[in-house]
């Protein structure tokens, strides 16, 4: 199910500014890919385009390929919208629609294109996709109540659910944790290394213990200078990228010695 | 000495900036509250008024009004009377929001998430015109362009479709029927109506939109999914805002719709309805005494009528409220 992704020359504009440069980089199947960097390097910019969600802002394009399973997802037949039922988005702030019950929070993207779905099959597949994100017990009893109701890392939890409710292929995520306290952050990252087992799984995070804990490969972006494109500094197993990176700049980042 | 004076100097400041401060507080509370309070006496006083003005003829015998109010009919209670007056006025309200609130939130949504940039703000600036036109120009554009123009169509609809309810009766031939002061409302209510939902369509949450997309949603069905919900008690105070304005508009009414005292639902036909407000206005010159009570006492009508808009609008908006997003 899992499938790899390789970006081959990619150049990510938002207008006429260049916002990342010639990224090259693989991803694994069944495996976690973090990614790391200073701010404004172009982490969640280079994240976007893996779901061609970075076209939703007005103005932004992209040059170069993302191909999955060797099709390129910005070829030109390809649908956008086919892309991201395929790869799943969880983001920085979690954001269930609060209009919807948290029933109707996991099954929203199911329910998209008018699909129809049977009573008792909907009832699994709630069940089965909070299991998954670890929400089950914590919301078993109040699946009719709004999803802005929870707790911030329930809400997450929430999200990642809806987002493995359309079994998609790739997971990305972007700062998943950074809005959660320690506790459900573990709870998270548990759940990150339970769900590769199935998915691709790449997440921009800024914490290095985090990329340490649950990434088995790390990419380091960096930037020259403000005006400057992002690009892919570096990228290997997480161990080594801790341990013994190629890059000065990468060693200095991870150990603290950045800037 | 300087250091031990500049301290309480400076703390001094401080406290008179925070005095300050607490009189803006103070000053504003007041003005808060005694415009709540201006508001609650104005309601108050013209509720009053109502009902001290239409009392003698709430309190009046059948004998009584047929005598005073003229073209009274006989054997008539108030209740009776006014009847029919309310069935148009709401008729009136209901078939022009029925007819603009699809449209208006069509347009909203078209300029707020299908057009570009330029043509949306051409857009918004046109519809945004349609509030500026007086209802006594859309009074005369309704009785001689558009009661002619849609007299054929009206024709149709009832050889067509005249089994059902509102399309049976006599088609009237000058068009001067209940359905075109629908239509005619309905233009005169769709800018506002339009003006609140493209301004609630656009403050939907980016990351709400962001998280239907992500799912694969089409922009349809972002909208389905995202903004529609969101905006959706935007766009019921945007349709009552609309309501109340159908509801009391009168000029319009008055020179398109030949009058009649029924509760026929048959709106192609002439002389069938009536609303309060074009009611009052007809009569107002010629009335005296228990016949200006009549007229007040229809006026209360209406007035509890938006009264009671307003209340159900708010009671449907607060229903939902745990899953409105506010929380
Ligand atoms: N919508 C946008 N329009 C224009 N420029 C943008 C937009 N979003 C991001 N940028 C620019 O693109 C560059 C990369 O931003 P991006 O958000 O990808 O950084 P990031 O690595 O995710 O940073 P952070 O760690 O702070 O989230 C920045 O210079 C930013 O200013
Ligand atoms: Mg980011």
């Amino acid at each position: 199910m899992a499938q790899r992704i390789d970006t081959k020359d990619l150049n990510i504009y938002y207008g006429d500014f260049r916002a990342v440069e010639d990224v090259n980089m693989t991803i694994e199947p069944k495996s976690v890919t973090a990614l790391i960097g200073p701010s404004g390097c172009g982490k969640s910019t280079f994240l976007r385009t893996l779901n061609r969600m970075h076209e939703v802002v007005p103005g932004a394009r992209v040059e170069g390929t993302v191909e999955m399973e060797g099709v390129d997802l910005y070829g030109p037949d390809v649908d956008p919208v086919a892309v991201r039922k395929n790869v799943g988005m969880v983001f920085q702030r979690p954001n269930p629609f609060p209009t919807m019950s948290i029933r109707d929070n996991v099954l929203a993207g199911v329910k998209l294109n008018n699909k129809r779905i049977s009573k008792s099959d909907a009832d699994d597949l709630v069940e089965s996709s909070l299991h998954g994100a670890n929400l089950w017990n914590e919301v078993k009893d109040r699946l009719d109540r709004p999803g802005s109701g929870l707790s911030g890392g329930q809400q997450q939890r929430l999200c990642i659910a809806r987002a493995i409710a359309i079994k998609p292929q790739v997971l990305l995520m972007d700062e998943p944790c950074s809005a959660l306290d320690p506790i459900s952050t573990i709870a998270i990252e548990d759940l990150i290394g339970e769900l590769k087992q199935e998915y691709t799984i790449v997440i921009v995070t800024h914490n290095m213990q985090q990329a340490a804990r649950v990434s088995d490969r790390t990419g380091f972006f960096n930037i020259a200078g403000t005006g400057k494109p992002g690009r892919l500094i570096e990228m290997d197993d997480t161990a080594t990228i801790f341990s013994s990176p190629a890059e000065k700049a990468t060693e200095d980042y991870v150990s603290g010695r950045f800037g | 000495m300087t250091t031990t004076v500049s301290p309480p100097a400076k703390s001094s400041r401080r406290r008179r900036s925070g005095n300050t401060d607490r009189g803006f507080n103070r000053v504003f509370r007041w003005i808060a509250v005694g415009a709540g309070a201006t508001i609650l006496a104005v309601l108050a006083a013209v509720a009053l008024f109502l009902i001290s003005e239409a009392w003698p003829a709430i309190t009046a015998s059948p004998e009584e009004l047929a005598a005073g109010v003229p073209r009274y009919p006989e054997d008539t209670s108030l209740l009776a009377y006014l009847g029919p007056l309310v069935f148009g006025t709401v008729l009136a309200a209901v078939l022009a929001l029925v007819l603009a609130v699809p449209v208006a939130m069509g347009i909203a949504l078209f300029i707020s998430h299908y057009a570009p940039r330029r043509l949306s703000q051409v857009l918004g600036a046109l519809v945004d015109l349609l509030a500026a036109i007086p209802s006594v120009i859309y009074g005369l554009w309704g009785f001689f362009v558009l009661a002619p123009v849609l007299t054929p169509f009206w024709t149709w609809l009832n050889e067509n479709l005249g089994w059902f309810p509102l399309w049976g009766g006599q088609v009237s031939p000058t068009g001067r029927s209940m359905a075109t002061v629908g239509v005619v409302l309905a233009i005169m209510i769709l800018p506002i109506i339009t003006a609140v939902s493209r301004e609630v369509f656009l403050q939907t949450p980016k990351l709400h939109e962001e998280a239907a997309l992500a799912l694969g949603a089409t922009r349809w069905e972002v909208i389905r999914t995202a903004v529609l919900p969101f905006g959706r008690s935007g766009v019921i105070s945007a349709s009552m805002l609309g309501l109340g304005r159908a509801l009391g508009e009168t000029m319009a009414v008055l020179m398109i719709l030949s009058p009649g005292f029924t509760y026929t639902l048959d709106i192609l036909a002439a002389g069938q309805h009536q609303t309060i407000a074009a009611y009052i206005a007809a009569d107002f010159p010629e009335s005296t005494g228990l016949g200006v009570n009549t007229l007040i006492a229809a006026g209360l009508a209406l007035f509890v009528i938006t009264l009671a808009v307003n209340m159900t609008a708010r009671w449907v908006v607060a229903r939902r409220k745990d899953f409105s997003g506010a929380n």
